[in-house]
């Protein structure tokens, strides 16, 4: 976080997004507000713009990933940009071409954007400090992914009608999750009231969170804190936490932590259940939860292309 | 002040209703007219156009509001990426004549945009364009088929049309000085 992703005030450009720690609330609402016409397109019979002719986006992931980069790739063909797709797996990384040297070549080659997905929390950083264009970090490690929160924004506000007030409620492996982390930063700064409920081992000391955030409530008490919940955000839950013996069974961790229909039931009405995916069900959401009335799990995934159409879009300024 | 009224309320009622006998005439009717605003002050325009072809034809024509940022030749050139409104066109425009409506007629580089967007949402029979104010300098060739008053300028100068719909207070336009718009 120490490089700066250039001030986030309406007037000068955004150069990076590497993570929502430096987005003001307007510049945040200026997003959604640009993704929600940026919907609007993809509605259309012709769901293409011609925004961004002639640039050059690369798609570099250096980590696995379905839903976040194909909509990267969408997002950048509905804005009529040069898109390509880079994965370590059969590039120069595999011959031990380094990091730097990889975005040098990258560059060489006339791209405008980089979009990055890396297993190394702050490999965007770095990649941002050799990059003459934008860099979008796509997630990286355990410690960001802001496009995700700010779908997640996106699709909370078009649901309920704002963000500020409403209480959410994060519910998962929040040590070691980069969603969390990056919705953190979005829900609060736009006046959500944020709950992390996880069992202590994987969220682990409590001042290390309030000294960044003072005004959480941190539980693992999952039936107390969804009451009255407008928005419940569930996370995957990774097979390798309870290998490393941070949870004793899976069987336990669904009974106290998983999102059933009756712990919907004690939250608001109107509550929406949210997950990042990939979803493991029958482990922190029973299946029926995930395609009830209540889950806006699959618009997350829809609404992602419009929010990254938005970001693309604003990192094109002069 | 370095602004001079050029349109008061009155004279632009005047003008939108002669906009609306005259779109009304070109067309033999309006019952395949339907109108786009261009964001922002192109919207009310077209709303005010509407209801003046309401009274004058008695038929309702749809209505359009759209933003054409996504579609402009200057992103990367003039600052940062303005926010993109809403576009919305409720109506098939496949064979009809739509009426492109704008505050200012300028460099006419906003029309070609709005061209090029308009022509993503399907085939329109005809494209015309109706604006208020005429000012010259074009930089395409594009002129409008309805206008509201011509009014010479220079390249430093500025037109300010102010709708109550998006500026609150009374309706007018003005001509502006370069050196009052530097300060803004």
């Amino acid at each position: 976080m120490s490089v700066s992703a250039g001030a986030g005030t309406a007037r000068s450009r955004r150069r990076h997004v590497l993570d929502l720690d430096d987005f003001s609330p307007q510049e945040i609402d200026e997003i959604l507000e640009t993704a929600a016409s940026m919907k609007e397109v993809l509605g259309r019979a012709i769901k293409q713009v011609p925004t961004l002719r002639g640039k050059t986006i690369v798609n570099m992931f250096f980590e696995e990933s379905t839903r976040t980069r194909i909509s990267f790739e969408l997002a950048g063909k509905a804005l009529s940009a040069n898109v390509v797709n880079f994965t370590a797996r059969g590039s120069s990384v595999e011959k031990g071409e380094s990091l730097v040297d990889t975005v040098r070549t990258l560059q060489a080659l006339g791209a405008d954007i980089l979009v990055m997905r890396h297993s190394e929390s702050g490999a965007p950083y770095l990649a941002a400090q050799y990059f003459h264009g934008s860099v979008i970090n796509a997630g990286d490690g355990r410690h960001a992914h802001p496009t995700q929160a700010l779908l997640d924004l996106f699709t909370v506000r078009q649901r309920l009608g704002r963000i500020e007030g409403l209480k959410v409620v994060i519910v998962g492996d929040i040590l070691h999750s980069r969603v969390a982390r990056s919705n953190l930063w979005g829900f609060t700064r736009m006046g959500a009231s944020v709950t992390l409920c996880a069992p202590h081992t994987l969220i682990g000391p409590e001042s290390f969170w309030k000294a960044t955030w003072p005004h959480l409530t941190i539980t693992s008490n999952l039936d107390e804190c969804i009451t009255g919940a407008d928005v419940i955000m569930t996370l995957r839950l990774q097979r390798e936490r309870m290998e490393a013996g941070l949870l004793p069974s899976l069987r336990e961790y669904t009974r106290f932590f998983g999102i059933t229909a009756e712990r919907v039931a004690r939250a608001a009405p109107h509550c929406l259940v949210m997950h990042p995916g990939p979803m493991n069900e029958g482990v922190e959401i029973m299946p029926d939860v995930a395609v009830s009335a209540q889950s806006v799990i699959e618009e997350q995934v829809a609404n992602g292309v419009a929010v990254r159409m938005a970001l693309l879009y604003r990192l094109s300024g002069e | 002040m370095g602004e001079k009224q050029i349109l008061d309320a009155d004279d632009i009622r005047r003008a939108i209703t002669r906009i609306a006998h005259e779109i009304a005439e070109r067309n033999a009717g309006v019952r395949d007219v339907a109108l786009v605003g261009i964001r922002r002050r192109g919207a009310p325009l077209a709303m005010r156009i509407a209801a003046a072809l309401e009274e004058i034809e008695r038929v309702r024509v749809p209505v359009g509001i759209l933003d054409i940022t996504l579609y402009r030749d200057d992103l990367g050139i003039r600052g940062p990426a303005p926010v993109v409104h809403a576009t919305d066109i409720p109506f098939d425009i496949n064979g009809r004549t739509v009426v492109l409506v704008d505050d200012v007629l300028y460099t006419g580089r906003t029309i070609r945009a709005a061209l090029d967007a308009l022509t993503d949402f399907g085939r329109p029979a005809r494209i015309q364009l109706a604006v208020l104010i005429d000012r010259g300098h074009r930089e395409l060739p594009i002129r409008a088929d309805f206008v509201g008053k011509n009014v010479p300028t220079s390249r430093d100068e500025r037109i300010a049309t102010r709708l109550h719909e998006v500026d609150g207070g009374a309706d007018g336009v003005f001509i502006v000085r370069a050196s009052e718009t530097a300060t803004e």
